[in-house]
């Protein structure tokens, strides 16, 4: 594993003067692995959790591949999904849906794994189209992932090439009655077997360069 | 296109003329003349759009096709450059101080069949592909299918059909798949 | 414009020796940002890279390849017609220029000769899949400065455009409609005044567009005079299409050399004079416009029946002599083209996707790109008017 520069650690020389090391590695990721987050004490508190969280879906908006282009049809009048309660947000820090939207290609998926670390528990991902199912179209590519629950946690697959507004609404709607039933535990699952889902991403992604869990 | 190459042959030792269209002709360039004849279209034949940079391998041959199609659209008509490579020395003239945008294409040549163009800016980073482990991808002798499943984990209960067998049973069921 | 706060230029790298920059990042002085490919203000999923200096940008490196699938190679192991489904997704706002493009060079080396009919449908599909196109754009246009408002009402739009597709295809976003040989059927009934109270609804919403968005004070100020391409780097660079037609050059190759019908057509170019983010968007605002005129024009001037498939040899023995050809047309960003190497087999044996992108994204955004504050940065990328995908295939 070479480095790159920037992630080098290095002195640097503030504004003020004031000369202090930086090690990007250490500094910018937290290295602490993540942990199973158990339910409430009382299961009606849980179930009120779950109804609650069923109502707030708001989606990461970092559209991996084409089924993108259906997300605009959805934030806006003609589908307007926001009267479900679901909503897009531009980071991952405030995003609890990651709706894998196509193919991965490697690259893409080291980036998708580091947003869906980022995101904050509970968490769920939807895989979109046929090519996050078993490739769909690109099932002889050497760039992008067949399977996706190999690498991240999938709650709900929609198939389709593409899948049109209206077959998101109906995900939509059963994202929430999985989420209502409690059955919803993707970021459990992935901290449960941590080292399984880590073993298989570094299998594909050939220039791990950050460390294993960044948040 | 019959003048232009009457007078371009004057000039440099050109291959044949394959006219394709009345406004699409390619042309065999050997690679040490090259530039020259890039220069020439570009200065004195109106010849100043570079379209597209790429290259064919003829893995039969041994050799790769470097192709440069220049656009006059005064005149409306495209030039194609043909030029030979061997495929195991693999290298080739930078042009990017004569089309910025080359670079680019350049780039991506020597990441996708690995051709190399010493001197073109950016040339050793990657371009497309991450941390990749194999022959560049674009070359004949890369098999996509062999490295997708020996890379990737799939999904079992894929079913591909041919697609002769499978109109065969369409259209006439109850016979024999291979039916000859 | 007035400048308030001249940069300090004293703090800007020196240039080496090889022409790269000297940009010490111990220093202190400069920061690197990543923008993308997690970001609201990027164009798809590509990012650039920015070394900034205070909040100007004094380098900036385009990052492609995230959406990558290999679609030159995966084309060669395809037969020439199992080649079609997958030649639209290339590109996904505007898929039907690569069908066409495919469709155009497969049938002028096999020597297939398109019907009448066809043609005419193709040109309009075409036209149809523009305004789509113009419509995403004047929505990111605008939602990178700010105005959400303008997204929601062209999506609108363009989802009533969709409406059109699907009933004339089946399908909302990858048509496959264009295949080699003609279009796969003809236009249904009463498809003609569906179609011109589509482009009614265009009309009135370009002219809500043209008050809220291009009359709007903040708009202005944010893009007049910013980002300018230089008309000597037109050539340079392989500038086309609409960032050409803004810098003044009337480069259309609709009008250049006319492919499909368009020499039977009556329209302009549309040119600006600024070349600056503001005249390009105007550029491409008015384009609709002459996209709405066309469609009007064809569906005038079209015959009115006719065969729409010429027909094919056994697709499944399909062999096409060996040749090669390139053809182009003129899609909502520049020049698209297919470049086809045939050997005499039932395959194809390279296919290379000319996409305008490629140009305007790596090159050209690199270096217009220095020099500019990073709150334009988004701006700047969504005016050139890229679709990634078909950079990197």
């Amino acid at each position: 594993m070479t480095t790159k520069p920037e992630l080098m650690k290095r002195m640097v020389k503030g504004p003020d003067g004031l000369e202090f090391e930086v090690d990007p590695l250490r500094d910018y990721y937290c290295e602490a692995p993540p942990t199973v987050m158990p339910g409430a004490y009382i299961q009606i508190v849980e179930d009120f959790f779950n109804w609650a969280r069923s109502k707030s879906l708001w989606i990461l908006g970092f559209g991996t591949g084409c089924g993108a282009i259906e997300m605009r049809p959805l934030m806006t009048p003609r589908f307007d999904a926001y009267r479900f309660g679901v909503a897009w947000r531009p980071t991952p820090r405030q995003a609890n849906l990651f709706i894998i939207s196509g193919y991965l290609s490697t690259k893409t998926l080291k980036r998708a794994i580091r947003a869906y670390e980022q995101m904050q528990n509970p968490k769920y991902v939807i895989g979109l189209g046929s090519c996050t199912i078993n490739g769909g179209m690109y099932w002889d590519s050497y760039n992008t992932i067949k399977k996706l629950d190999e690498y991240l946690p999938v709650d709900l697959y929609i198939a389709g090439c593409m899948p049109r507004p209206e077959a998101l609404l109906a995900g939509f709607e059963e994202m929430k009655k999985i989420i209502r039933t409690g059955k919803a535990e993707g970021a459990n699952q992935y901290a449960e077997n941590f080292a399984w889902y880590k073993a298989n991403q570094k299998r594909v992604i050939h220039d791990w360069d950050m460390p294993d869990y960044n948040w | 296109m019959r003048e232009l190459y009457a007078r371009l042959k004057a000039l440099y030792p050109l291959g044949e003329l394959t006219e394709q269209r009345k406004n699409l002709a390619f042309v065999t360039v050997p690679a040490a003349h090259l530039r020259d004849t890039l220069l020439h279209l570009r200065d004195k034949e109106g010849f100043t759009h570079l379209v597209l940079l790429t290259a064919v391998d003829w893995l039969e041959e041994g050799q790769f096709q470097l192709t440069y199609l220049l656009n006059n659209r005064a005149l409306a008509c495209d030039l194609g450059l043909r030029v030979l490579i061997q495929r195991d020395t693999a290298t080739m003239e930078s042009i990017h101080d004569l089309w910025p945008t080359a670079a680019t294409y350049q780039r991506e040549l020597r990441e996708m069949f690995g051709i190399d163009f010493p001197g073109s800016p950016r040339i050793e980073e990657e371009f497309i592909l991450e941390g990749w482990n194999s022959i560049p991808p674009y070359r004949r002798d890369f098999d996509t299918l062999k490295y997708a499943q020996e890379a990737y984990a799939e999904r079992p209960g894929r079913v591909t059909h041919d697609p002769e067998t499978h109109m065969r049973l369409q259209m006439y069921p109850g016979q024999h798949p291979a039916g000859k | 414009m007035l400048d308030i706060f001249p940069p300090d230029r004293t703090q800007y790298p020196a240039k080496k020796a090889d022409g790269t920059l000297d940009i010490d990042l111990t220093s202190g002085k400069y920061l690197k940002l990543w923008q993308g490919p997690n970001h609201p203000g990027i164009t798809g999923n590509m990012s650039v890279e920015l070394t900034v200096c205070g909040d100007e940008v004094v380098e900036g490196k385009t990052h492609v390849g995230y959406l990558h699938r290999g679609f030159e190679k995966l084309m060669e192991r395809r037969t020439f017609i199992q080649v079609f489904p997958i030649v639209c997704r290339v590109c996904v706002p505007e898929p039907d220029f690569n069908e066409y493009c495919y469709a155009a060079c497969v049938e002028e080396l096999a020597g297939i000769e398109v019907p009448e009919m066809a043609k005419w449908i193709r040109a309009m599909i075409l036209e149809m899949g523009r305004i789509n196109s113009y419509m995403m754009y004047l929505g990111g246009q605008a939602g990178a400065l700010g105005q959400g408002v303008i997204g929601q009402w062209t999506t609108y739009v363009r989802d009533l455009m969709l409406d059109r597709f699907e009933e004339l295809t089946g399908a909302r976003i990858y048509h496959m409609f264009i295949l080699p040989g003609g279009v796969r059927d003809t236009l249904p009934d009463g498809f003609a005044g569906r179609m011109e109270e589509t482009l009614c609804e265009v009309e009135k919403t370009l002219k809500d567009v043209y008050d809220v968005m291009f009359c709007n004070a903040v708009f202005k100020k944010r893009t007049v005079g910013m980002g300018v391409i230089d008309p000597s780097w037109l050539e340079p660079y392989g500038v086309t299409g609409p960032n050409a037609r803004a810098a003044g050059v009337a480069k259309d190759v609709r009008k250049d050399s006319p492919y499909l019908i368009y020499d039977q057509l009556d329209f302009e170019p549309v040119t600006g004079q600024n070349s600056d983010i503001y005249t390009r968007a105007d550029v491409r605002r008015r384009d609709v416009w002459v996209s709405v005129d066309l469609i009007r024009q064809i569906l005038a001037k079209m015959p009115k029946s006719g065969a729409v498939m010429a027909p094919l040899p056994n697709v499944l023995h399909w062999q096409i002599p060996r040749g090669e050809t390139y053809v182009r047309g003129e899609c909502s960003r520049g020049e698209y083209g297919y470049y086809l190497v045939t050997d005499g087999s039932g395959y194809p044996r390279r296919i290379n996707v000319r996409g305008p992108s490629y140009t305007h994204a790596m090159a050209l955004l690199e270096r217009m790109i220095v020099g500019c504050n990073i709150s334009d940065v988004a701006a700047l990328m969504v005016s050139l008017h890229t679709y990634p995908p078909e950079i990197e295939r």
